[in-house]
């Protein structure tokens, strides 16, 4: 896909995002919303991925490690055609494949399930070890929230990352600043995420993390044999007026009215 | 009776002798390579080896991630360590996935010793039992040790592996089955029953022993598996002897005792009572010192069916 249809193409996805939300009367709009574009960046113009055969061997793999913003990894496979786009309405419903958090046993596509914050970017580092034992050339694409930065073993799986040598190891920040509590500064201040990803032995990167071609571009460029870390400047909420920056709209469904105006100014009609 | 053999040396063997066979596994450390004599394979087969550094989260998490790309990972460390301080990441990234994944720690029980209550884990199997899709092996000598590491491989999913620090005698023979779920009885008896595993085998055949002195027939079973555990097995020796007591090296909330309790609940009025880590941690001593102070001796298992049978 072009990129300058991706723009369109975000649009839509972020009105099923809210679509899904809002039917599932739960989960977490905010960084679903922030991340869009980084998994764009992802699927739609480096990740190798067949929908029709999801299990593919060589398959590049990609690990969300803020399993809660599933629902834009969702939107996206459906829009491959991973499966059909009215699954998207049974999110976090009973008997649906599409459980509140990434199901590998259950959702086509999802590689691995995560949600327990720090644990995604630690079995992305496995994968990406097994594909080295292995001699396969897939790569492992992990985001991270920088919430999620606080988690200890986000700093384990970084030390290990560069003792291996995993320069097929991709983690992206999705550096909105926000957390459940407050800002990530008023709850647990995380630094300079970047600098702290140098000290540990990253090739690191900073991009407007809505800039697909800038992801992109970071995602392409060499490491020189280190792990790479892309630091995803994002908006909390990106593209619904009332949901950008707004701590509260971290974890919360949109009621009929917040819906019907997110769709508004998303220009997509409410088909219920 | 005479062999006797490190069970940890016999880890390490099992996994360089299984490690010729399958080129799918791989082994983790966290520093302690030399503890829980994984280095025996890391020597053979350096480039399936990953020392992850004293960082027990991510090593769990990192092997499921082995485990997914098709291979076959052991992760060892210290049993407090493995299953407590990464009991998130196991339940989380292995268990809840049902990833290939070997756990296998050493250093389980009070036969730590010296190293004292902080390093004695007698918590691990209680913590493995009770997540689904696990399985629970609990070998009592070397022998079993390379068996129940051949018997883990072969299982699709994630198997715990508790293997106890000492050198101990060899009780079971090359002809002794091991099937995983299913117990071996290591003695026949009429009269009463001790259930066993690990290192109270060694106890239960003694206790046995002493019975018989007193003209009382004890079978003692050895419930190498604990999960899943060998109801059948539970539920036959209840309904044919007077009296039955397990003896484990571990609390009695949550591993062998609790798991046969939960199987003759409400099922059999046999007499029954159990030796084990009465709610308590350990402590700084010799293995034979803390044995004797927590009741896991031969001499309580006796008396507790003894005062059973009154």
């Amino acid at each position: 896909m072009e990129l300058a249809m991706q723009k369109e193409k975000a649009r839509l996805l972020r009105a099923d995002i809210v679509k899904m939300l809002y039917h599932a009367k739960s989960g977490h709009p905010g960084g679903s919303l922030s991340m869009l574009e980084m998994l764009m960046a992802i699927y739609y113009n480096t990740a190798k991925v067949d929908p029709k055969n999801p299990k593919w061997e060589d398959r590049d793999r990609i690990v969300l490690s803020k399993g809660h913003s599933c629902p834009a990894q969702y939107a996206i496979l459906a829009d491959l055609g991973f499966f059909p786009r009215e699954d998207l309405w049974t999110l976090r419903k009973m008997h649906s494949h599409l459980q509140g958090h990434p199901d590998s046993r259950k959702t086509p596509g999802i590689d691995v399930n995560s949600g327990s914050l720090g644990q995604g970017v630690s079995i992305a580092g496995g994968l990406a070890m097994g594909a080295k034992y292995l001699k396969k050339d897939y790569r492992v694409f992990t985001i991270i929230g920088d919430g999620e930065m606080q988690e200890g073993q986000v700093w384990e799986a970084a030390e290990s990352a560069a003792k291996f040598k995993l320069d097929n190891l991709i983690v992206m920040l999705d550096h909105n600043g926000l957390q459940i509590d407050g800002s990530n500064d008023e709850v647990m201040p995380v630094g300079d995420p970047c600098a702290k990803y140098a000290a540990f032995g990253f090739e690191t990167f900073c991009v407007d993390g809505h800039d697909i071609e800038a992801i992109v571009e970071a995602i392409n460029a060499p490491t020189h044999g280190k792990p790479k870390f892309i630091c995803c400047e994002t908006v909390k909420g990106k593209g619904v007026s009332f949901m950008e920056n707004q701590v509260g709209w971290h974890g919360k469904a949109p009621n009929k009215e917040q819906y019907e105006q997110a769709m508004k100014e998303l220009g997509v009609e409410v088909d219920e | 009776m005479s062999e006797s053999k490190s069970l940890r040396i016999a880890y390490g063997e099992a996994l360089r002798e299984q490690g010729a066979k399958n080129d799918k596994i791989v082994v983790c450390d966290a520093d302690l390579a030399h503890a829980t004599m994984t280095h025996i394979f890391a020597d053979a087969y350096p480039e399936r080896f990953f020392n992850f550094g004293i960082a027990e989260a991510n090593m769990v998490s990192a092997a499921a991630g082995l485990a997914h790309s098709g291979l076959i990972p052991f992760v060892s460390t210290f049993a407090l360590f493995g299953t407590g301080r990464a009991y998130e990441q196991i339940r989380n990234s292995i268990a809840y996935v049902g990833a290939n994944v070997k756990i296998a720690c050493s250093h389980s029980g009070l036969c730590v010793g010296e190293d004292g209550g902080s390093h004695q884990s007698i918590e691990d199997i209680a913590l493995m039992r009770v997540l689904s899709n696990m399985t629970i092996f609990v070998p009592c000598d070397a022998r079993e040790v390379a068996k129940a590491t051949e018997a883990a491989i072969a299982i699709d999913g994630p198997v715990y592996l508790r293997v106890a620090r000492p050198v101990c005698p060899i009780y079971t023979s090359e002809d002794t089955p091991f099937i995983p779920g299913k117990a071996n009885v290591m003695r026949e008896g009429t009269d009463v029953a001790i259930f066993a595993n690990g290192l109270m085998i060694g106890e239960a055949l003694k206790a046995a022993d002493m019975l018989a002195e007193k003209g009382i027939s004890a079978a003692v079973v050895n419930f190498h598996t604990v999960k899943p555990l060998d109801e059948e097995t539970v539920l036959e020796y209840a309904g044919k002897v007077k009296a039955i007591v397990t003896a484990e090296e571990h609390s009695v909330i949550g591993g062998l005792n609790s798991a046969v309790c939960e199987v003759l609940a409400g099922k059999s009025n046999v007499k029954y009572d159990r030796v084990g880590v009465e709610d308590r941690f350990g402590q700084s001593g010799t293995p034979a010192e803390l044995f004797e102070e927590y009741g896991l001796t031969a001499e309580n298992i006796v008396n507790k069916m003894l005062a059973l049978l009154k």
